[in-house]
């Protein structure tokens, strides 16, 4: 007679997500689909533009939330059984339950609005557009964190690209010496981070939070004193044209987000790919994430720690800047104070619900932005959830993020230390 | 065990440095300050056109744009020929919270947490304190105090909430203390657009006036308030609980080294939520003084930037009770005599927080201000040392 080897404590693993997804499917079959109202939600896939048009989704929300709900209850049910025998869900299903969960809140939402039809394709469009700098934003923070050093100072790069670009397009009446223009203003944000964080040795939190202070100062008193005395020539940019890629931008839904952007929403999608290659396919990211993570051992290596975490943030903050030109280059017509209201903080949260991975921060920057542009369109129809519940969505999932509830997110290891060479 | 060092190092950073170097620092931030402005200025660049000819004119006019801000900024914020004293009284109340919610960020540093939750404290304390302020209607002395009790709940619960996040998940305070900002920033913007906190006929975000019962006495003639008086006393108290109090040895204890804290018995969990529901009271103090003292009444904006400002207070004192309690009405001196310097010369407020971080970076970077004056330490031991070696031969 053969005996296996049992371990003497059987390990079950967390008891999270079925604990969430048991949660979401009583919201979602109670809340949305019994209470819920039975109007019939519509959703429009076209746009203008398109090469041919798709069919208007009708559905009707307290069947399709029923619908819904039950199948969210089994997904539950499935995911306690897989834990008691120590199994656990794949990611493919937890990914297609959320995603059903925000259909049925959006079915919920249009259903019981004033106007029950909202168009799909603007929404998704509009959210990729409120992207954009939040994804320039992240990759800044990823850059740098990735390194070892904390950019609590995206916000300040953010602003200060956003100042800049206006200025110098509008100055030089070229919208492309203010993108340049201010992809320097982040990287001159980033040298003040990187000397008084590397050189001066000052704590990374404090240097980042005061510079932001610094940026918002100096851009609102340059605001004041030059840019309103003479709006004609210093607050008018030249902006960024949007260009629509012939052919391609006509495919409904995906034509307006992929292929219909300006030349800074193009570049979103090439830096995404190229830090993500950088970092995780060269010999340059290895570098980088062993400073970041183990600064020592990659000193006795040989790699020049200081100098490359000097080099990160000084790219973080280009990229940054580049970003906050977005505000005055192609979203709003010219800069005002505090233009960058906060993003650079959603930055901050994309880069830890996505796991400081360019391609996860970028994925959360779009759910920020979608999170964002839902808000505006659910105010414009007329919900009964109110668009501040809506506004704290980033901030409430981070601080979930952070508090391990949706899985832990965990940084770099050395990151917000400094290296000092014995 | 990297990360308990960095922690006491912050505190280290924050304390160390001599006087000197402070001073040194809030000098050159201030003449950068003045640079900002002239650079802006219409005359310095009307003179800069025919510099080459007649410097003079252009020096003087720097000279002047600078002075004349800064004159106004002191005439503001300190002594005028036609109020005397009366704007310094202005500069009080300006820093009271400044030094409430500065001290609450301090205590916060001290125990090695990066407390950057101020703002959202400073809210909640604020809705809690004006909603018992407008809604309740209670007897004089009573309903005061209720409003400051309601107040000091609301910014403990906010902050201990970040405490005992990061006690029980290890999820870090900035992250934390960042979102729960902007969480309470759009609690209130929803609060205010209810009927409850709405006054009745008004369709912008505006809260009913504070009853007469439920607002500190004011100075005759000022708007200097009682809640000046609370900041001192809040300064008396922080002082006592980080010198002779146990939780306060306990704070410091674990500021310093956590490891060891918990080693010699100090429960650190319990620590971090209670430093961070004492930092969230003294914040909600702050948000108390805004909206039964100064504003008395509750808006959108009632916390302002104070909750940024209360770290640059916490840094510029190094993290001490009364060095808070001076930084706190050093800055509430800038705010105050901003207003009127906007006034008088034109200079945009703005100009304020630019001389403020300045300050703060300068003061955290010692090295960096002992070079620009030629103070680096290094050089001062190899001027010293070649005599030695010049004997030694």
């Amino acid at each position: 007679m053969t005996t296996t080897l049992q371990p003497a404590i059987t390990i079950l693993p967390s008891k999270k997500t079925p604990i969430i997804l048991s949660v979401i499917a009583v919201i979602v079959f109670l809340f949305f689909g019994i209470m819920g109202n039975s109007d019939v939600a519509h959703f429009k896939l076209d746009s203008a533009g398109d090469a041919f048009a798709l069919p208007e989704l009708a559905f009707p929300g307290k069947v399709s939330n029923i619908i819904i709900g039950v199948i969210l209850l089994a997904v539950a049910a499935y995911s306690w059984m897989l834990r008691s025998k120590a199994q656990q869900l794949a990611t493919w299903i937890i990914g297609v339950a959320s995603g059903l969960f925000v259909l049925s809140f959006l079915i919920w939402v249009v259903s019981g609005a004033n106007i029950t039809t909202i168009s799909l394709s603007s929404l998704l469009a509009g959210a990729v557009v409120l992207a954009v700098p939040l994804v320039f934003g992240s990759l800044s923070g990823v850059l740098c964190e990735r390194s070892g050093v904390v950019n609590i100072a995206i916000e300040g790069q953010l602003l200060g690209g956003a100042f800049t670009a206006a200025l110098v397009s509008s100055m030089t009446k070229n919208a492309f010496f203010g993108l340049i223009a201010a992809g320097i203003a982040g990287a001159l944000v980033s040298l003040v981070l990187a000397l008084f964080s590397i050189k001066y040795v000052v704590n990374q939190i404090i240097v980042g939070v005061v510079l932001n202070v610094l940026v918002s100062g100096i851009t609102g008193f340059l605001f004041t004193t030059v840019m309103q005395e003479d709006p004609e020539l210093y607050n008018s940019p030249v902006h960024l044209p949007v260009i629509a890629i012939p052919g391609l931008s006509a495919i409904p839904v995906i034509g307006p987000i992929l292929f219909r952007q300006s030349v800074i929403g193009y570049l979103m999608y090439i830096a995404v790919f190229v830090v993500w290659f950088g970092l995780f396919k060269t010999k340059w990211g290895l570098r980088v994430r062993a400073v970041g993570e183990h600064p020592k051992a990659a000193d006795t290596l040989g790699i020049k720690v200081n100098r490359t975490r000097f080099w990160n943030v000084t790219l973080g903050g280009i990229v940054a800047g580049i970003g906050g030109s977005f505000f005055t280059l192609v979203a709003i017509d010219s800069f005002t104070k505090e233009i960058s209201g906060g993003r650079g903080f959603i930055a901050l949260a994309a880069v830890i619900f996505g796991r400081w991975n360019p391609i996860g921060a970028f994925l959360a920057a779009l759910l920020f932005g979608f999170a964002d542009n839902l808000q505006v369109i659910l105010t414009i129809i007329g919900t009964p959830v109110p668009s501040q519940f809506m506004a704290m969505m980033p901030y409430l999932v981070t601080i979930f993020a952070v508090a391990g509830l949706v899985g832990r997110s965990r940084g770099p290891a050395s990151v917000g230390e400094p290296y000092v060479k014995e | 065990m990297t990360k308990q060092k960095s922690e006491s190092d912050l505190f280290r950073q924050i304390t160390q440095g001599p006087g000197l170097v402070s001073v040194l620092g809030v000098f050159v931030a201030l003449l950068i300050g003045g640079l900002l402005i002239a650079a802006t200025d219409s005359k310095v660049a009307e003179t800069a056109g025919y510099l080459f000819a007649r410097p003079s004119d252009f020096f003087s006019a720097v000279w002047a744009a600078g002075t004349d801000s800064y004159i106004a900024l002191f005439n503001g914020a300190i002594y005028n020929s036609s109020q005397g004293f009366k704007p310094f009284l202005e500069t009080l109340t300006v820093a009271t919270p400044l030094i409430c919610a500065g001290l609450g960020v301090a205590l916060s540093f001290r125990a090695g947490l990066f407390n950057i939750g101020a703002q959202g404290q400073i809210i909640i304390g604020a809705v809690m304190a004006g909603y018992v302020g407008f809604a309740w209607h209670l007897p004089v002395g009573l309903h005061l105090l209720l409003v400051v009790i309601f107040g000091l709940i609301g910014g403990a619960l906010w902050g201990g909430l970040v405490g005992l996040l990061k006690a029980k998940t290890g999820a870090h305070e900035v992250i934390l203390t960042i979102m729960f900002n902007y969480v309470a920033l759009y609690l209130i913007d929803y609060l205010m657009n209810t009927e409850a906190f709405r006054r009745p006929g008004e369709t912008n975000p505006i809260s009913p006036i504070l009853d007469a019962s439920a607002v500190f006495p004011s100075l005759p003639g000022s708007n200097l308030h009682l809640g000046f008086v609370m900041a001192i006393l809040l300064t008396l108290a922080v002082a006592w609980i980080l010198k002779r109090s146990t939780i306060g040895f306990e704070f410091r204890a674990v500021g310093h080294n956590p490891e060891a804290a918990k080693t010699a018995g100090v429960n650190v969990a319990r620590t971090t939520i209670l430093v961070m529901a004492l930092a969230g009271a003294l914040a909600g103090a702050a948000g108390v003084a805004q909206v039964a003292g100064t504003e008395k009444v509750l808006t959108n904006g009632i916390a302002g930037s104070l909750g940024f400002d209360a770290i640059t207070v916490a840094l510029l004192g190094r993290s001490t009770p009364w060095g808070t309690f001076f930084a706190g009405l050093l800055f509430g001196a800038f705010q105050a005599g901003a207003v009127n310097m906007q006034i008088a010369t034109g200079t945009p407020i703005d100009i304020v927080l630019v001389v403020q971080s300045l300050i703060v970076l300068f003061i955290a970077a010692p090295p960096l201000v002992k070079t620009i004056f030629g103070l680096n330490p290094k050089k001062k031991r190899a001027a010293t040392s070649e005599p030695v070696k010049a004997g030694a031969k």
